[in-house]
């Protein structure tokens, strides 16, 4: 079937009005009646022992209503089971600058403030680890006790042979490249309000509600089970709008627990918003990634073996990264045919604030340095980049020697699409001085094919209501995080049903109502609750047909659910025929008059003759489908096939998708040799999303991932010194605006994949990943410097175009990092310890000279 | 800090409010009149997601004071509407694609209207240039420039067809 009448349409969000109005309400936009304000006291030390809490100041203070600490709440939770180590609050131990350590809920937010800075702690500074690779030699002051030198999990997979690939090589390419940390900088920062109720027959507190920024409120309710000690059921999170995610509300943010904890401290509703600040040490973005990585080739670039060791700094606890470590290796597969790879991948503990998923999850810094190589691969061998692309392709359907089973495959026809749409075979190398062009591809997973919890539970179930009233009700638990993730369901519902879009209301991600999903993140939305909507509608559907067949005395399979009617097939010559409709149309009786409805405020019920008929409104149809049926209600789930669930080594979980999105893209940009400034002109970006459902929301999605690509590739980057963060607001912390942002065209591929909700795969990540060698690729073709370390700022340019020149070395930061510093430098921001910075440990290996040389040596 | 009695003339309505003197103009609209369309979203009036218009000019209300404003007509996203149905920007930036999480959106709608009432004609230029006061994290601004561009093109044909039908 590909005549459809809602997929495949641009249509407008179900929800734009809300957001274009102002009426959409985010969790800060909601208060309750005696609503607390929380503020959370930070850890000054980016690693320090809690000798004392003296928190009597603080709760003395008039209103003020509870001050909680590590405590009051001290289970540990992690969003993967093998992850447990955070708490709502410290306990004992603070492990970044930014850590929280108390809580206070006032009746506002002047004086929750005011009583932070009475709240008296005794630290005893440990030394601290910022750098990754000096972290992984640490013998003592762990980060956490039981995690040996500091490595949160490593991985070391070979998969065919690798050494014989390497030996039957005629050309091997061996190069370091570093992507540095990123983040999220969603533009709502995080917020969470917790209300707990009394229960009427013990009297105390009972039910807990939180409406939260989340991106996976059943994870949140899980979590906050574990922490509160309540059963789950008790637990009610409600998603309302999310202000984006990226990655940066997948997980369990420590305000969502702690805002539930001061609520049972404070008796009280609690509301936590993160201010910009707090949202950067809150983090969880893009780990700094350093990647060594070797390709051998043949003449003609064909790859024989990949070997790739890739470090990740991941920050001070595990989050997601034992997931970001695994995608970084299993993701080398599925793009390329590359038949041995060698992966060894570390996952190193810091004292920064952790890392965790990001959009392109652990797929993007090792993207950048594969298509990086390839280009350089090409230069050596006198290839074109397009054409090393080519000869490596898979031919689907494969299943990787990783495991990773590929069906649907659209990378051939985006680069194909990206060479002609941007002139690749004319432009290439003829632009004028400064100018160039550069390629690169990119895929990503749609949903993982196993949940983060092992188990046979579907990842998506989605629940239909249909009433008299013709209102179909879809209860999903996908959250809606902008991506479109309701509208994508409304549409799959309507296209099924044959009814408009307007008849369908989605009640989505509010853990008491929905069906269990597992949240918005590795893009699973859409392939996963799209099919398990998929599914539910086509049960309601079935039970609207039989009965609807009973009615107009035919078969179930001659009943047509279109354009809001059901008729019979062969009734209209034509079936698909749109002027079907419109004829039926006008024979039908005005809306809302249907037989044997109850009419708000009216007991006016006509009864019609029971004869046959030829065709139905879509409220006749349910109405007789439920007097025949009882209640019209569907139900459909999504599991993964296990044919798509990937290999059986250890860490081989993480990789398998149902389906893969691939991307090309190739950037157009020039450079200012002078003064080492990228302009990106153009990006021609190609995406295979399957199925465009709704063509605005893939272009929206596509666009969106290069032009954070383009932030990663030019700008963004978390500075660190001393474990503070330099640049913990969007001013400084840079991203693209509309005035350097380029004209992004977005080339939709279709290749329909067999396992998809109507063909439908990702659209909302895969690009990113291609975007960041796209443009170093241009840039190396605009000036001819290869840059192996992200982002291209002028500065990093400069240097580069420096050393080509064989000019002297200028380092940057020389001057500026002083050895052996008795204190932490001063943080200009709203963390609590302004004017001095706090002192370090004597032992802290950023005090040691040689140390700290070895540091700045390794960055360069 | 003790409050003080002003009068604050929001969205064409007049309100009367105890507010202290520090309190700045997006608390008293989200606080105390309700209106949550405008939003905070860094602490640095570096995002333009709290914009709302001060007798016709965008303006950050996180970092004015409230009481500054007496006497003047402030303008939020919800007051937009066109005659309570939405306003020919507000639709297009739904059809387009111009809102992906929203967040930034109501911002967006006072800086939009805003060069819209000045420039009924900008170029691709002005509208980058006035557009890059507000930050948007998700939709890369394309879609935000198709949206402008079909309401400055309907504006136009409307103004074609006035002319023809004057004629």
């Amino acid at each position: 079937m590909t005549d459809f009448s809602i997929i495949g349409k641009p249509i407008a969000m179900v929800d734009a009005a809300g957001k274009t109005t102002g009426a959409g309400k985010y969790a800060d936009d909601f208060k309750l009646p005696g609503m607390l304000i929380g503020k959370i006291l930070h850890s000054p030390y980016p690693h320090a022992r809690i000798k004392s809490i003296d928190t009597s100041g603080a709760k003395a203070l008039d209103g003020v209503v509870a001050v909680i600490t590590g405590e009051d709440a001290p289970n540990p939770y992690g969003i993967l089971p093998v992850g447990h180590d955070e708490t709502a609050l410290a306990v004992g131990k603070v492990r970044y600058v930014g850590d929280h350590v108390a809580c206070v809920a006032a009746i506002s937010e002047e004086i929750a403030e005011r009583a932070l800075e009475l709240i008296e702690i005794d630290y005893e500074p440990l030394p601290a680890w910022f750098d990754p690779e000096q972290s992984m030699k640490a013998e003592i002051d762990l980060i956490h006790e039981n995690r040996p030198h500091n490595i949160e999990k490593d991985y070391h997979h070979v998969f065919g042979d690798p050494d014989k690939g390497f030996a039957d090589a005629d050309y091997v390419h061996e190069a370091r490249y570093i992507a540095n940390e990123v983040t999220h900088a969603a533009m709502e920062p995080h917020c969470t309000l917790a209300n707990f109720e009394l229960d009427p027959h013990t009297g105390k507190l009972g039910r807990l509600t939180v409406w939260s920024s989340t991106q996976v409120p059943y994870y949140l309710q899980h979590k906050l089970s574990l922490v509160l000690e309540m059963p789950m059921s008790q637990i009610r999170v409600i998603k309302p709008l999310v202000g984006g995610g990226f990655g940066g509300k997948s997980e369990i943010i420590p305000l969502e627990i702690i805002a539930a904890v001061a609520a049972r401290a404070a008796k009280a509703p609690v509301k936590i918003t993160y201010t910009r600040e707090e949202v950067f040490w809150a983090h969880r973005g893009r780990p700094r990634t350093i990647i060594d990585l070797k390709t051998g080739v043949k003449n003609d670039g064909r790859v024989t073996s990949v070997a790739c060791k890739v470090i990740q700094d991941g920050g001070a606890y595990c989050s997601y990264g034992v997931v970001t470590i695994l995608y970084s290796g299993a993701l080398l597969g599925a793009l390329y045919d590359i038949p041995n790879i060698r992966y060894d991948g570390y996952r190193v503990l810091t004292n920064k604030p952790a890392c965790g998923a990001m959009r392109g999850h652990g797929t993007v810094n090792v993207r950048f340095a594969f298509e990086s190589q390839m280009d350089e691969i090409a230069a050596k061998l006198n290839l074109d980049p397009a054409a090393v692309r080519r000869i490596n392709l898979l031919k689907p359907p494969t299943v990787t020697v990783n495991g990773l089973r590929v069906l649907s495959y659209g990378l051939p026809e985006c680069i194909d699409q990206v060479i002609t749409r941007s002139g690749w075979l004319e432009r290439k190398g003829k632009l004028p001085k400064g100018h160039g062009l550069g390629m690169a591809c990119s895929h990503y997973v749609s949903g993982a094919a196993n949940s983060i919890i092992r188990s046979d539970m579907p990842h998506s179930t989605v629940n239909i209501k249909i009433d008299r009233d013709g209102g179909v009700v879809v209860y999903t638990g996908a959250s809606e995080i902008g991506q479109g993730s309701d509208t994508m369901t409304a549409q799959v519902v309507a296209e099924v049903l044959g009814c408009d879009l307007a008849r369908v209301k989605v009640i989505a991600a509010d853990t008491d109502l929905t069906p269990i999903d597992l949240g918005s993140y590795s893009s699973r939305v859409t392939f996963m609750a799209g099919n398990a909507a998929l599914r539910a509608a086509e049960e309601v559907k079935k039970n609207i047909v039989s009965a609807a067949a009973k009615r107009m005395n035919c078969p179930p399979e001659d009943v047509i659910m279109r354009n809001d009617h059901v008729y019979k097939r062969g009734v209209v010559p034509g079936d698909h025929d749109p002027t079907a409709a419109e004829i039926l149309e006008e024979k039908d009786a005005p809306r809302g008059r249907v037989d044997g409805q109850i009419l708000r405020g009216s007991v006016l019920q006509t009864r019609k003759e029971e004869g046959p008929k030829q065709h139905m409104s879509f409220e006749e149809a349910v109405v007789s489908a439920i007097d025949f049926h009882g209640a019209l209600t569907g139900t459909g789930s999504y599991a993964p096939p296990a044919e798509a669930r990937g290999g059986k080594h250890k860490g081989g979980g993480v990789g398998p998708s149902p389906a893969y999105s691939y991307s090309a893209q190739v950037a157009e940009v020039s450079v200012d040799e002078e003064t080492g400034e990228v302009r990106v002109h153009k990006i021609w970006a190609a995406h295979d999303c399957g199925r465009a459902l709704n063509p605005v929301a893939v272009e929206g999605q596509v666009i969106g991932s290069v032009w954070m690509g383009l932030g990663q590739a030019l700008e963004e980057e978390m500075v660190w010194k001393d474990g503070l963060l330099m640049n913990p607001g969007m001013l400084e912390y840079r991203s693209p605006s509309s005035a350097e942002s380029p004209d992004i065209e977005c080339i939709i591929v279709e290749s329909i994949d067999p396992e998809g909700p109507f063909g439908a795969k990702e659209a909302g990540e895969g690009s990113l990943a291609a975007t960041i060698p796209a443009i170093s690729n241009a840039i190396c073709d605009a000036v001819g410097v290869r840059l192996r370390e992200s982002p291209f700022t002028p500065e990093r340019i400069l240097a580069a175009l420096r050393a080509k020149k064989g000019m002297k070395r200028i380092e940057m930061t020389e001057s500026v990092d002083p050895t052996a510093p008795a204190t932490f430098r001063e943080h200009g921001g709203s963390l609590w310890f302004r004017g001095k910075g706090p002192l370090r440990d004597p032992l802290d290996p950023s005090r040691q000279p040689s140390r700290a040389s070895a540091v700045l040596g390794g960055k360069q | 800090m003790k409050k003080e009695l002003i009068s604050l003339r929001v969205n064409r309505r007049t309100y009367e409010l105890a507010i202290e003197p520090s309190k700045l103009l997006l608390d008293v609209l989200r606080q105390d009149l309700d209106l949550t369309g405008s939003k905070r979203a860094c602490d640095d009036s570096s995002c333009g997601a709290c914009t709302v218009q001060v007798d016709g000019i965008p303006m950050l209300s996180c970092t004015m004071l409230a009481a500054s404003c007496e006497g003047q007509e402030i303008t939020t996203v919800e007051g937009l509407a066109d005659r309570g149905g939405l306003a020919a920007l507000q639709k297009a930036y739904g059809d387009f694609g111009g809102a992906q999480c929203g967040f930034c959106t109501p911002g967006f709608m006072m800086t939009v209207k805003w060069l819209l009432a000045n420039n009924p004609d900008p170029t691709e230029d002005e509208i980058r240039n006035a557009l890059s006061s507000n930050l948007c994290r998700c939709t890369g601004y394309s879609q935000m420039y198709q949206a402008i561009r079909a309401v400055l093109d309907a504006e136009q044909k409307g103004l074609k067809q006035e002319l023809v039908e004057a004629k």
